[in-house]
């Protein structure tokens, strides 16, 4: 589904990818491990489309398209999510104005009629429900002053309601707490797919004992510097980053 | 001899001086209000309520005066308030300045509907007041019972002339007695590019009164100067909003007091301003007694090589002690030519008060924009919903809902037209 071949990236003329090399296949659940610094957050960022981040060099394929040709509404059009690591907040758009918004926009691009506003309730409030979000909630301002725990399931819910075919999660599990952690983890694994990958980047392990990944990649310095099973996050887990920092130096 | 002013008179100030030797048999108080412009002259830099706005070199001429309504005028009037969606439950009618009775609805109990004959004087007068004080007639005044709460919610709709170049001097005097409720929308409409526009409100709110009044400058006028004075009695209320969105040059100035203790000022307002238009919202608040509210919210999009400009100067006298006031003035540039002057002030004579400013501008959020943009919404339409959502914060201060659903369905007007504008 998503072939990244030899990508480089600069932001503000720094050097942040350097190379790097990545597959993620269909129905896949792809984990990215790696230190602080090593570009992960980059990446995510490259594959949604934000600007300013300056690609020098290789390719961005999702099905073989040129994802990088095509601005981050085109991207989310063919299917891609990325879930922030800090979603942003939206003073004065209430979240339900803001997920029909989203909703309908992805219908019109796929040329399906707008959803009418009661089958758009419907969908909103029970994917509320199954990741135990308060649907009073939906009538505030997107993300205002949603605790960290509250801005990562509503990344979730939106994800749920878009039914992406690529996943992004960054960071996903910081900054919650371990209930707030498995109602996350569970909202991700009913979306589980054969038909839709997960490329899950994450800086410790704890995530992945919920989200059980197909693959795990390690990376550093820009660059996917080892790939394995399962068993390599929890190897990490026990080792630290130590060894592959300096091995990618 | 006395020069009262070293500058020579401007093409506008001496067709406005012919103008005025042209009115038949003025009575001495426009003769004295024409002298007290004359001295002044029109407003320029050098006057510090108008540093942003030289009005003396942007009149570049003076738009004959609107004569007085005849029949084919009041005809056509009729014709375009008919094809008009009416707003609220009474609708009266100014045309060319004039209250005209024939095509204003009749008034309910409680309210007094008339012609304002004469003006009196306006005291704090500025040029611009003045200018009003000597040309306006046929004025309008609403005066509203006490203890009458109004259910009835009052649209006045000023029409102007499409083609014509010519100037109107509106009056309109609110005057609610102790207790009254009164909710207005006013609406400026129908100008085109050669009309000129001066237009006074006196308010007066006796003690516990309450009064909602929303202002809609929507047209293509030359030039709109307005003057809104408001003088708050004991535990009064004065809620006022206005949209800006339209005329070359607009020009909203307020003056609004706490006479006595306890009253509440909100002043909000939302300027959409495209092309070269130059908007510009000039307020003095003035606690003159203690335990007094005042809150003022203004927001502005400029786009294009627009031009916004908000003072806001909130003064409170001595003794005006407790006294609460917060101000804040936002704005976001669309465009690199686009330009905003904000200037808050707050002049505080009384020790025991609370009184805050802010202002800002900036560009719309990128960030913002990116993550809605990966939620699949295209770019113009990512930025229209943050700009709805920032024109909508001010909106929210209209109390009366179908006053707001009006408000910001025109918002949402606007920015659609700036979006279908906008190069692909």
């Amino acid at each position: 589904m998503l072939e990244i071949k030899n990508l480089s990236v600069e932001v503000k003329g720094k050097p942040i990818l350097d190379g790097l090399n990545l597959a993620v296949k269909t129905g896949e659940v792809a984990a990215i491990m790696g230190p602080n610094g090593s570009g992960k957050s980059t990446l995510s960022y490259v594959v949604a489309g934000k600007p300013d981040y300056e690609v020098t060099g290789g390719e961005v394929l999702l099905d073989g398209e040129d994802l990088l040709a095509l601005e981050p509404d085109a991207r989310a059009a063919r299917g891609v999510f990325l879930a922030f690591q800090y979603p942003i907040e939206i003073p004065g758009v209430a979240t339900m104005t803001f997920l029909k918004a989203a909703l309908n926009a992805h219908r019109r691009a796929l040329r399906q009629p707008d959803l009418t506003t009661p089958d758009f309730m419907r969908a909103a409030r029970g994917a509320a429900q199954n990741l135990k979000i308060d649907p009073e909630m939906l009538k505030r301002p997107l993300n205002v002053g949603f605790s960290g725990g509250e801005k990562k399931r509503m990344e979730i819910l939106q994800m749920a309601l878009l039914a992406p075919r690529l996943c992004v999660l960054d960071e996903t599990d910081s900054g919650l707490d371990i209930d707030a952690l498995r109602i996350v983890a569970d909202g991700v694994n009913a979306l589980r797919d054969p038909k839709r990958s997960f490329l899950v980047i994450t800086h410790y392990q704890r995530l992945l004992e919920y989200v059980r990944p197909d693959v795990v990649h390690v990376m550093a310095k820009g660059r996917i510097v080892k790939s394995g099973g399962p068993e390599l996050a929890l190897e990490l887990e026990r080792n630290g980053y130590r060894d592959y920092t300096s091995e990618a130096a | 001899m006395t020069l009262h002013r070293a500058i020579a008179k401007t093409a506008a100030e001496t067709t406005l001086a012919e103008q005025f030797a042209s009115l038949a048999n003025p009575d001495s108080d426009r003769v004295a209000a024409f002298a007290a412009f004359a001295d002044k002259g029109l407003p320029s830099r050098r006057d510090e309520a108008w540093h942003y706005t030289d009005l003396r070199s942007a009149m570049a001429s003076a738009a004959p005066l609107a004569p007085p309504p005849d029949a084919d005028r009041i005809s056509a009037a009729r014709e375009m308030l008919a094809a008009r969606k009416r707003v609220g439950d009474l609708r009266l009618a100014i045309v060319d300045g004039r209250y005209v009775p024939q095509l204003s609805d009749p008034a309910p109990a409680g309210l007094l509907v008339g012609t304002l004959a004469k003006f009196a004087p306006s005291g704090r007068a500025s040029a611009i007041v003045a200018l009003n004080d000597a040309f306006a007639s046929n004025g309008l005044s609403l005066i509203v019972d006490a203890g009458v709460d109004l259910k009835e919610r009052i649209e006045i709709v000023h029409c102007a002339h499409a083609e014509a170049p010519q100037s109107a001097y509106s009056r309109l005097s609110i005057t609610l007695l102790a207790g009254a409720k009164a909710r207005i929308v006013e609406c400026f409409v129908a100008a085109g590019p050669a009309y000129q526009r001066n237009a006074v409100t006196r308010a007066s709110l006796n003690a516990s009164a309450m009064c909602s009044l929303v202002t809609i400058v929507e047209d293509d006028a030359s030039l709109h100067v307005e003057t809104q004075i408001a003088d708050l009695g004991a535990d009064a209320e004065f809620n006022a909003f206005a949209l800006v969105a339209g005329c070359a040059l607009a020009r909203r100035e307020l003056i609004v007091r706490h006479e006595e203790a306890g009253a509440k000022i909100a002043l909000a307002g939302l300027a959409l301003i495209d092309g070269r238009r130059h908007a510009d919202a000039t307020l003095e608040v003035v606690h003159a007694a203690p335990e007094g509210q005042s809150r003022e919210f203004f927001r502005t999009i400029v786009a294009d090589e627009g031009t916004g400009v908000f003072q806001g100067k909130v003064v409170v006298r001595p003794g005006a002690q407790k006294s609460d006031g917060a101000m804040k003035s936002q704005a976001i540039l669309l465009s690199p030519q686009a330009a905003m002057n904000n200037k808050p002030e707050l002049e505080i004579l009384a020790d025991d008060v609370v009184c805050g400013h802010g202002a800002t501008v900036g560009a719309l959020d990128p960030e913002q924009v990116f993550y809605l943009q990966t939620r699949g919404l295209p770019r113009s339409e990512a930025e229209a919903m943050l700009l709805e959502a920032f024109a909508g914060e001010a909106i929210a201060r209209v109390d009366e809902p179908e006053f707001a659903q009006i408000l910001l369905s025109m918002t949402r007007a606007w920015l659609a037209g700036r979006a279908g504008a906008a190069p692909a």
